[in-house]
C-alpha cells in the first residue's frame, strides 16, 4: 500500500509528471499553483509514477487530469468522488486524487462528496473553491456568501452558502485541511500530508477566479491584513497568531475565542494547542467554522485522524471469505445448495 | 377412509399458492416446485407479490402469490390459468379466481371465511354459499384450526402453530399431486433440518394436511405428472436474478478480471445486487452505492482501474444513469448495465413486468451514443446472455445494456448447470506494459476497438474522459472533422459485432404465412402457442430475438420469407418500430399489451388465427 511505499524514493523529478498538453486556465488563476505544489509533491512521495490516478468532474478545476502526466480519467459533471471510489476499490494500490471545485462537488456532486467522505475511501480531494461557476461565465455557487452579485444572482444571493469545513467534518471526513492558492509552501506542506492520510483527505484551496471572483479571499489574503485574520496551524504548536504574535485561541464558554496574550491575565500556557490527530471531532469542527472578523480563518491541516479505510475493510472482508467459504470458483457456486442429476 | 378419487394424468399442471402477505405462500410456492423437481418435472415460478411489505391484513392489496407450473413435457412458462388454487383467505380467492381455470381444484382455508374478512375483500355474501364458485371443485378445509391441532403434543405456542397453516395446505397439494408424503417430508427436512422443532411442527402439519386430504370425500380429482424427459445432466432451481448474477461473475472468472459492481436497491433488480453480495469468497467487489449515477460512475472508475464492472438496476434507475452511459460509451470501456425491467413511466408499477424500456436502452442518452444491446428470454437463460454480455462488452470494449425482466428476474425455472470449461473463452485487449506503440484511440483494424491499459501498469500513462479526443492519440479536440470520425467509429465498433453474435434462429420453417416475432422475457408463451398451432398444421414460425443491437446478420433474410410478420411485445411497439428503421421493406403487424402481465398461449393463438384468416 501507499504507505509502505512512501519510505522508497523512486528517483524522479517534476519532469516525470509534467504534461505534454497546454495548460488552458486564465493567466493568473490559483489554478496554477495548485498543479506547481502538485509537480513539487508527486516526485517526493517515493510512490511510482504510474500508481498515481488522477479523477476529475467538470469545471475548470477539472481540466487538471490533462496538465499532470499520470494515469487520468475527466468524468462528468458531479461525479468525480463516485468515479474514484470506483478506482480505488478497484485498484487500492493505487495513490488516487480528485481534482475538483466548489460547485462540481457540493451543488452537482454533493451527495458523492458526502458519501466518499462518510465511507473514508482513501483519496485525495483537491478541493478549488473559488466561490462561482467559472467555465459556464459566473454564476453563483453553494459557496457564494450571501448577497454575493454574479450573473444568476444580480440582485444578490439569497442563499446561506456551505462552509466547506462544517460540511466535510458534519460528513464525518477524517482529513480536512485549508489554504488558500497565495501561499504555495503552505499549500504543499498539506498536499504532502493529505498524501500521507490514510482515508479520504479533503484539502479546500481557496482560489479567486480572476475573471469571475477575483478578490474573493482579500479579506484574509490581502498582505497588510492578513496576519491578523489568519491563523496557521501547526500540529503540537499553541494556537497563536496576530502581527506580534500576541493573539491566540482560547476555549470560553464552550466557545472558541481570540484573547490577547498578556491581557486579563491570559498567558501563553492559556492557548490551546493543536492537535490535528484527536479523533473527537469537536474542536476541529469549531476550527473550521471560524471567520474574520471576529475571529481567524484557521488554515493548514485541521483535521487528519487515522480510521480504517473502505477499500482496506472490502479488501479485509474479500480475504476472510476466501478463506472461510467453501465456494471458491464459479463451477463451486453452480454446483451449491440443492442441485440433482437426471 | 373416502371413496377413490380419480387419477387424471397431465402433460402438465399449474399450481397457485395465494394468501395474506406473511402467510408464507412464497415460501411454499417454492417448497412445491422442489417437489416437483424430486418428482422429475420440469418447471418454471413465479411470485405475485404486493409492493407493500406487509399491505393491509385481508385485503385485495395485500394477497401474495407463488405460482408453480410443472411438466412432463418441457415448460416454458409460469402457466397461464391455473388447475389448483390454495386460497388461505376470501381476498385471495378473489384476486385470483380469474386466472383459475374452469373445473379447476380450489383448496380453501375455511377458518379465515368470517364476515368480517369477506366484506374486507369485496364480496357482499360469502362466494362459499352464494353459488359462484359452482364450476370449481372446491375443498373446504379448516386450515388454520386443523393445522394448530396437529401440533398438540408439540411445545408450541398458538401463535408459532397458527404459521403451519402454510405446511397444512402444502400436504394437500402433495396428496392432490399423487406424491408420496414423504417425499414432502424430505423437502421440508433438507430445508429446517437444523432447526429441530421447526421442521417437526412444519413436519405434522405437512402430514395433517395429507392424511386429511385422503379421508376427504370432496377431493374429486388427483393429479399425476410423470418424469420429464430432460436431457442428462445435474440441475438445479434458479431465478433470472440470481442467474443474471451467477453470469456475470462467470464473466469475470473466465476474462480473468476482478469483478465489481455499483448498485443501488431498485425493485425488481435489487436481488442482483444481493446475490453478487455474498460473493467475496469470489473476488467480487460490491459496492452499494449512494443513487444510481453513483452506482454506475463507480463502475466506470473500476472499468478504468481494469475490473470487469457491471451495474444493475431497474428502468427509472436507467434514466438516471443515461449521462454515464454516455461517459462509458466515449471512454471506451467495458461495462454491462443490468436493466430489469418494470411497468413505467416513473414509478409505475414496481413488481409488474414490462418491456418498455427498449428504445431507452437504444437511444436515450444525448449525443450519438451507440451500444451493444442484449436481451435474456427466460429465467435460466439470464446465465448465458448476461455471460455473453461481459464477453462482448469486454471484446469490444464498449458499454452493453442487458435487459431482462421483472417476470424473468423473479420468475424461476430449471438451469441444467453449464461447467466453466465448456463457455466460450474471453479475451480482454490489455494493452501490454510499456508497449511503445500504445496510443489511447489506436484501434485494432477488424474489431476497431482501442486497448485497455490499466493504471499502476508501467508506461501506459493515458488520459481518457468525457471531452471529445483526437482518434489514435487521445488528446481532448474539437475538431469538426476528427469528431465525425470518431462519432462513425463509435458506430462502426458496435456495428461489427454483428460477426460475432450468431445467427438469428427460426422455430419451426423458414418460410411459411406468419412470422412471429418477439424478444426478451415473451419467449415461453410465444413459443408455446406457436409449437402448439404447428401441430395443428398453421404455417407459423417463430423468431425470437435476444441480440437487438447489433441485430443478427440473417434478420432481413429471416423477415423476407413470411407473408405476413407480426410482432408481439409488452410495450406499445417499440421493437416493430425498431425494426422498421432497420428494414422498411417490410409490413408489419403488431401484438402489444401494457398491462403489466405476461402474454397467454391462448390470447396469442386467437391473435394469431384472426391474422392468418384475413386476406
Amino acid at each position: 500500500m501507499s504507505k509502505t511505499e512512501t519510505k522508497k524514493p523512486q528517483g524522479l523529478t517534476k519532469q516525470d509528471f509534467v504534461s505534454d498538453q497546454m495548460v488552458k486556465w486564465c493567466p493568473g488563476c490559483g489554478a496554477h499553483a495548485i498543479l506547481s505544489s502538485i509537480l513539487k509533491v508527486f516526485p517526493e512521495t517515493g510512490i511510482k509514477k504510474e500508481n498515481y490516478c488522477f479523477v476529475s468532474g467538470i469545471g475548470c478545476s477539472s481540466r487538471f487530469p490533462y496538465y499532470v502526466n499520470t494515469y487520468g480519467f475527466h468524468g462528468i459533471h458531479g461525479r468525480a468522488a463516485a468515479i474514484a471510489s470506483g478506482v480505488k476499490i478497484a485498484n487500492p494500490e493505487l495513490s488516487l486524487w480528485v481534482a475538483t471545485g466548489d460547485g462540481d462537488s457540493m451543488a452537482i456532486g454533493g451527495n458523492h462528496f458526502i458519501h466518499a467522505i462518510r465511507r473514508n475511501v482513501n483519496m485525495n480531494i483537491l478541493l478549488f473553491n473559488n466561490q462561482v461557476y467559472g467555465l459556464t461565465k459566473g454564476q453563483f455557487s453553494p459557496t457564494t456568501p450571501r448577497g454575493g452579485v454574479t450573473k444568476t444572482s444580480p440582485q444578490g444571493t439569497i442563499e446561506h452558502p456551505f462552509v466547506t469545513a462544517g460540511l466535510v467534518m458534519g460528513a464525518q471526513g477524517t482529513f480536512f485541511a485549508r489554504c488558500l492558492d497565495n501561499n504555495i509552501k503552505m499549500m504543499t506542506d498539506v498536499i504532502s500530508q493529505a498524501a500521507k492520510h490514510n482515508g479520504t483527505s479533503v484539502v479546500e484551496i481557496l482560489q479567486s477566479c480572476v475573471i469571475y471572483s477575483d478578490g474573493a479571499f482579500d479579506n484574509v489574503s490581502a498582505k497588510e491584513i492578513r496576519d491578523e485574520v489568519q491563523l496557521r496551524l501547526v500540529h503540537g504548536e499553541p494556537m497563536i497568531f496576530g502581527r506580534n504574535r500576541d493573539k491566540g485561541i482560547i476555549l470560553k464558554d464552550n466557545k472558541l475565542t481570540v484573547a490577547t496574550i498578556g491581557k486579563d491575565g491570559i498567558t501563553k500556557d492559556d492557548i490551546l494547542v493543536h492537535d490535528q490527530y484527536r479523533k473527537d471531532p469537536g474542536i476541529h469542527r469549531m476550527l473550521g467554522r471560524m471567520e474574520p472578523p471576529k475571529r481567524p480563518l484557521a488554515l493548514g491541516v485541521i483535521r487528519s485522524a487515522d480510521f480504517s479505510t473502505y477499500d482496506e475493510l472490502m479488501e479485509k472482508q474479500i480475504e476472510a471469505e476466501k478463506k472461510s467459504s467453501p465456494i471458491k470458483n464459479v463451477d463451486d457456486l453452480l454446483n451449491s445448495g440443492d442441485t440433482w442429476e437426471i | 377412509m373416502g371413496k377413490k378419487a380419480n387419477i387424471i394424468n397431465l402433460d402438465d399442471l399449474v399450481v397457485k399458492f395465494a394468501g395474506d402477505s406473511g402467510d408464507g405462500m412464497q415460501l411454499t410456492g417454492t417448497l412445491f416446485s422442489e417437489l416437483a423437481a424430486l418428482n422429475g418435472n420440469d418447471l418454471a415460478t413465479f411470485p405475485d407479490f404486493p409492493a407493500e411489505i406487509r399491505a393491509p391484513h385481508n385485503t385485495v392489496a395485500g394477497v401474495s402469490g407463488f405460482q408453480v407450473h410443472v411438466g412432463k413435457r418441457k415448460i416454458y412458462t409460469p402457466g397461464d390459468l391455473c388447475d389448483i388454487l390454495v386460497a388461505m383467505n376470501p381476498a385471495s380467492l378473489r384476486a385470483n379466481l380469474k386466472w383459475t381455470k374452469k373445473g379447476a381444484t380450489i383448496i380453501i382455508d375455511e377458518s379465515t371465511f368470517e364476515e368480517k374478512a369477506i366484506l374486507k375483500a369485496g364480496y357482499q355474501e360469502s362466494p362459499l354459499t352464494d353459488g359462484s364458485l359452482k364450476d370449481y371443485n372446491i375443498i373446504k378445509a379448516p386450515i388454520s384450526e386443523l393445522a394448530v391441532k396437529s401440533l398438540e403434543g408439540l411445545d408450541i405456542n398458538k401463535k408459532v402453530a397458527m404459521r403451519t397453516k402454510n405446511m397444512f395446505a402444502l400436504g394437500i397439494v402433495a396428496y392432490l399431486f399423487n406424491v408420496k408424503v414423504e417425499k414432502a417430508v424430505s423437502i421440508i427436512e433438507k430445508k429446517f433440518g437444523n432447526k429441530e422443532m421447526i421442521f417437526r411442527a412444519n413436519e405434522a402439519a405437512i402430514r395433517s394436511g395429507y392424511e386429511f386430504s385422503e379421508s376427504h370425500d370432496s377431493i374429486k380429482n388427483i393429479y399425476n405428472v410423470g418424469p420429464a424427459s430432460l436431457e442428462k445432466g445435474r440441475y438445479r432451481n434458479i431465478t433470472g436474478n440470481v442467474a443474471t448474477a451467477w453470469g456475470l461473475l462467470a464473466g469475470a472468472e473466465k476474462s480473468g478480471r476482478p469483478f465489481f459492481l455499483g448498485s443501488y436497491p431498485i425493485t425488481p433488480a435489487t436481488e442482483i445486487l444481493m446475490e453478487l453480495s455474498i460473493h467475496k469468497s469470489l473476488g467480487a467487489k460490491v459496492y452499494q452505492a449512494e443513487d444510481e449515477i453513483a452506482g454506475i460512475c463507480s463502475a466506470i472508475g473500476a472499468s478504468f482501474a481494469g475490473s470487469f464492472a457491471t451495474t444493475t438496476t431497474s428502468g427509472p434507475g436507467l434514466s438516471l444513469k443515461s449521462e454515464a452511459i454516455g461517459l462509458a460509451v466515449i471512454t471506451e470501456l467495458p461495462l454491462v448495465i443490468v436493466n430489469v425491467q418494470r411497468a413505467g413511466p416513473s414509478t409505475g408499477m414496481p413488481t409488474k413486468s414490462e418491456q418498455s424500456d427498449l428504445l431507452q436502452a437504444l437511444y436515450g442518452r444525448n449525443g450519438e451514443c451507440p451500444l451493444i444491446v442484449i436481451s435474456a428470454s427466460s429465467p435460466a437463460n439470464c446465465f448465458y446472455y448476461a455471460y455473453i454480455a461481459s464477453k462482448l462488452s469486454m471484446e469490444h470494449m464498449t458499454p452493453v445494456i442487458l435487459l431482462t425482466e421483472g417476470y424473468l428476474g423473479l420468475g424461476s425455472e430449471l438451469l441444467k448447470i453449464p461447467k466453466m470449461s465448456e463457455l466460450e473463452d474471453i479475451n480482454p485487449p490489455l494493452a501490454k506494459p510499456n508497449d511503445p506503440d500504445f496510443k489511447p484511440y489506436k484501434r485494432d483494424a477488424e474489431k476497431l476497438i482501442r486497448k485497455w491499459a490499466v493504471p499502476g501498469t508501467e508506461g501506459l500513462r493515458h488520459r481518457i474522459g468525457g471531452l471529445e479526443k483526437t482518434n489514435v492519440d487521445g488528446n481532448v479536440s474539437t475538431d469538426p472533422l476528427n469528431h465525425e470520425l470518431m462519432v462513425k467509429l463509435r458506430e462502426e465498433k458496435v456495428k461489427k459485432v454483428e460477426n460475432y453474435i450468431p445467427d438469428q434462429e427460426v422455430v419451426g420453417e423458414e418460410s411459411g404465412d406468419l412470422l412471429v416475432v418477439g424478444w426478451g422475457g415473451t419467449e415461453g408463451a410465444l413459443i408455446s402457442t406457436v409449437k402448439k398451432m404447428q401441430e395443428e398444421n398453421y404455417k407459423i414460425s417463430l423468431a425470437h430475438f435476444n441480440y437487438i443491437k447489433p441485430l443478427p446478420k440473417n434478420t432481413k433474410s429471416i423477415l423476407s420469407k413470411f407473408k405476413k410478420i407480426i410482432v408481439c411485445e409488452l410495450n406499445m411497439g417499440q421493437f416493430v418500430d425498431y425494426l422498421k428503421i432497420n428494414f422498411p421493406e417490410f409490413e408489419y403487424h403488431k401484438y402489444n399489451k401494457v398491462q403489466g402481465q405476461p402474454f397467454h398461449v391462448n390470447e396469442l393463438t386467437e391473435v394469431f388465427k384472426n391474422l392468418l384468416e384475413e386476406k
